[in-house]
């Protein structure tokens, strides 16, 4: 997983398949990356996500959890065809914003594009 | 048909939708099809793990046999777990018994919507047997 920060916006990129395994592990690194820094947001960049189950719907609502207990956000940017499917029958579009990229994530949450 | 026995570790998932993957794939499913098929199996296989054995308990399996009758293809995932108390309330979109884990309780959810049919079979301190069907139609 790549994990970016700009200004007050995680910015995690989890990579290959997400299920109840590798959610564990994705759910650990993002969490410890984000205690340590001083940052509000979260963005999940799904673009290298290969597969996903109802364990990767779990670990994103946690993550929207945890940025909302600190008063921020949590936009998830690059999501395909079959995520979108999955977001759709869980009900999270009506709760988590997305955006078509992580750009537009990063604008989304006040952000500096050129950072 | 094909019946494999996978050690109830969640790291083995990913194997379980390996082999559905290829087993559908000689049906020349679409890519829709195939991506709802492997979710479903994963969707039951990692339920059996988590909740079936309660996550992590080496030394117990559950399997997985996939069958086809012309282009309906079935998939039944068993295990021999504490089983489900209510069936009807595990159904409901939401519904989880393991909050604490991060579950969203949508498993059940997914599988009914990607598949043709679910039919879920348990007996509390006996196991479960999923049964999931995926009709092809027509070639593409
Ligand atoms: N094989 C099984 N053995 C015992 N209980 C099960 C089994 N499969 C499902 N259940 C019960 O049914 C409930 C609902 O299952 P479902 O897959 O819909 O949600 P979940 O697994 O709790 O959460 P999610 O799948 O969204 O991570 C579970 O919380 C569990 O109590
Ligand atoms: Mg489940």
């Amino acid at each position: 997983m790549n994990i970016k920060i700009n200004g007050k916006i995680l910015i995690a990129a989890p990579t290959g398949e997400i299920d109840h395994h590798a959610a564990e592990r994705f759910r650990a690194q993002i969490d410890s990356a984000f205690e340590k820094s001083s940052c509000r947001h979260i963005i999940l960049d799904m673009k290298d996500v290969t597969f996903m189950d109802s364990s990767g719907i779990g670990m994103i609502i946690g993550r929207y959890k945890k940025a909302e207990s600190g008063g921020g956000k949590l936009t998830l940017s690059n999501m395909s065809e079959a995520v979108t499917k999955l977001f759709n029958i869980s009900g999270l579009a009506k709760i988590i914003s997305r955006a078509e990229n992580t750009q537009e994530a990063i604008i989304k949450l006040g952000g500096n594009i050129n950072d | 048909m094909i019946k494999l026995e996978i050690e109830a570790l969640p790291e083995n998932v990913a194997m379980a939708r390996v082999v559905a993957s290829s087993f559908i794939t000689k049906f020349d499913p679409t890519v829709e099809q195939l991506t709802e098929f492997k979710t479903a199996v994963s969707e039951a296989v990692t339920n059996a793990i988590i909740h079936g054995y309660s996550d992590k308990r080496s030394g117990e399996f559950v399997t997985l046999t996939l069958s086809a009758k012309g282009r309906e293809i079935t998939a039944k995932i068993i295990d021999n777990g504490v089983g489900i108390e209510d069936v009807e309330a595990a159904k409901e979109p939401l519904f989880t018994t393991k909050p604490e884990m991060e579950r969203s309780g949508l498993g059940f959810t997914v599988m009914e919507s990607f598949m043709s049919k679910v039919e879920i079979n348990s007996k509390k301190g006996e196991g479960t047997t999923i049964t999931l069907v995926k009709e092809l139609g027509e070639q593409q």
